[in-house]
């Protein structure tokens, strides 16, 4: 099957900085795609091109088999877009941007289901200009899938969005998929790439450093776990830092830390079982995205909203 | 949750083409921006009223042709209202789209953003139409002030000057960097438009050099054209030829000049 997406060697530049240096990814049918990498890696500019808003100064660009500048018109049919900020006149209401928005695709999808879907439905006669950032958020991910969109293309899908929202967007997203709805997330959201993402694209510098699944790139970071326990009874440090498995251990208050690979936790409870100790609280964490994040690019992901 | 693929029935039955329903949602806009309404009809209606009472306005004007002040008041305001309109509702709102991305946003849609010019276009001539012709019946019927006796010949100067003053708001829209400097420009060339109408001198009283002026500003070109179909004749080819003029190179400059975002 062709790839629902295709970007080969996209170059831009505005004046004389680079956004995007050279990025080439490709999307499959039924995936939700990620893009993630810290403010000014050059992911919205990505998207952007893909969306036929910018022109690339180089490389190649195909959506669904189409060019997005020179068969914009077919493109924009099927192709769902949500901007950064969302943008609508102030004194638009809610259900009249939807309707105005579904008269615009020759499929379109009841905006009303949309409404109810995205908690929005007390909201119909309201203003855009009164509607709180997270509402307008939402709003904007409905005219975004208004039109029965084959691909949609969501920047920043829940920043401003409070945790309880967030995670209805979520479900939200899984169920658009389930439709069979290609789905590109660009974000900077370790939780969402985590929780949604089949496929993350990596980008930092304007440039892609890896293509993998959430998982994949975690353990391409190697980093393993990190175990964490209160021992019942004081214990010498050494029984651990013995271990093969253990790259380091380290104390907070009673709490003991163990950092180590993928074997660690197995190595540790076998010597402390075979010391008597029994290790209270235990804890164990798997390596997150973020920290492998850090890994392989040397640079924290920005953590709150723009 | 789920999202149902296709619209229920009523929805489409509701639903008319996407041309109709920006044309219907843009003058809804308009009318909830007020600045319209209420500049462009309200205020200049209650001046018809205020100045239709005044009974030394209904002296015969010198070298008026027989028309009294109040008589060239009618005309002067049915042009402010085209120039409320074209000065401060279309330019401030076409930037306002632009700076707030709404028209960037239509660049995503099978639509496009001409389509939202366009509708708001519609919608601020719609306003327009039922301006001059509640100015018209208002000073008809309230004041005795008769229609213009070239029906035609006003119709002709009016939808001109009524394409001049939109490709002005266009244009205004086209060069000025946000919905600051658009309502700025606007503002500060409505007084000057609005003078060489008359508002404050009946052109008939302006000196020579003033009124020679007037005779090549849209709005001066537009009542000297009112005033001929007032007074029962065709428009003379000059002022009717200024107003296209104006019409053709600002709506020209204007699309050459239009950022989308």
């Amino acid at each position: 099957m062709p790839p629902v997406i295709e970007v080969r060697n996209l170059h831009k530049r505005y004046d004389d900085k680079i956004a995007v240096d050279d990025v080439s990814l490709t999307v499959q049918e039924g995936e939700i795609f990620g893009i993630l990498g810290p403010n000014g890696a050059g992911k919205t500019t990505t998207v952007e091109c893909i969306e036929g808003l910018r022109m690339p100064d180089r490389g190649e660009i195909k959506v669904l088999g189409l060019d997005p500048l020179r068969e914009r018109a077919e493109l924009t049919r099927r192709l769902g877009v949500q901007l950064q900020a969302g943008h609508l006149p102030e004194r638009l209401q809610v259900a009249e941007a939807l309707e105005l928005y579904s008269s615009f695709y020759p499929e379109p999808a009841d905006w009303r289901a949309l409404l109810e879907g995205l908690g929005l439905a007390d909201k119909a006669r309201t203003r855009y200009a009164k509607l709180s950032g997270g509402q307008k958020q939402r709003l904007s991910i409905a005219l975004a899938l208004i039109g029965s969109p084959r691909v949609a293309i969501l920047d920043e899908l829940t920043t401003g969005l409070d945790p309880q929202a967030r995670r209805d967007t979520w479900d939200l997203i899984e169920s658009v998929r389930s439709h069979g709805v290609t789905i590109v997330l660009v974000t900077h959201f370790m939780e969402e790439a985590e929780r949604l993402c089949d496929r993350l694209a990596l980008i930092d510098a304007g440039r892609v450093v890896m293509v993998d699944t959430p998982t994949g790139l975690t353990e391409r970071a190697r980093i393993g776990q990190r175990i964490q326990f209160r021992p019942s009874r004081p214990m010498d440090d050494r029984l651990l830092t013995s271990l093969p498995d253990v790259s380091g251990v380290t104390r907070r208050g009673e709490l003991v830390i163990v950092n180590g690979n993928d074997n660690a936790l197995n190595a540790v409870t076998t010597v402390l079982a075979r010391n008597q100790i029994v290790a209270e609280q235990l804890r164990v964490e798997q390596a997150s995205l973020e920290d492998a994040f850090v890994q392989l690019t040397g640079k924290r992901l920005d953590p709150g909203p723009r | 949750m789920s999202v149902p693929r296709t619209a229920a029935p009523p929805v489409t039955a509701a639903r008319g083409s996407a041309t109709w329903r920006l044309i219907k949602t843009e003058s809804t806009l308009c009318v909830r921006d007020k600045v319209g309404p209420l500049w462009g009809i309200g205020f200049p209606l209650i001046l018809l009223i205020i100045l239709g009472s005044v009974s030394d306005l209904r002296q015969p004007v010198e070298a008026g042709g027989g028309l009294t002040y109040f008589d060239l008041y009618v005309p002067v305001l049915i042009l402010f209202n085209l120039a409320v309109l074209a000065t401060g509702s279309l330019p401030t709102t076409l930037a306002g789209y632009r700076e707030n991305g709404v028209l960037r946003r239509m660049r995503t849609t099978p639509v496009g953003p001409a389509r939202v010019l366009a509708a708001q276009l519609v919608a601020n001539f719609a306003i327009a139409v039922v301006a001059m012709v509640l100015f018209l019946a208002a000073a008809r019927f309230g004041f005795g002030v008769d229609l213009p006796k070239h029906l035609l010949g006003f119709a002709l100067a009016w939808l001109l000057a009524a394409a001049a003053l939109l490709a002005i708001g266009l244009l205004i829209a086209a060069l000025a960097p946000g919905r600051g400097p658009a309502t700025a420009i606007g503002t500060v060339l409505f007084f000057p438009m609005m003078f060489f109408a008359g508002l404050w001198i009946p052109i008939p009283l302006m000196p020579p050099l003033l009124r020679n002026i007037a005779h090549y500003t849209p709005l001066g070109a537009g009542m000297r054209a009112f005033q001929d179909a007032f007074l029962g004749h065709f428009p003379s080819a000059v002022p009717l030829l200024t107003l296209a003029a104006y019409a053709v190179v600002c709506a020209f400059v204007a699309v050459r000049w239009f950022r989308w975002e």
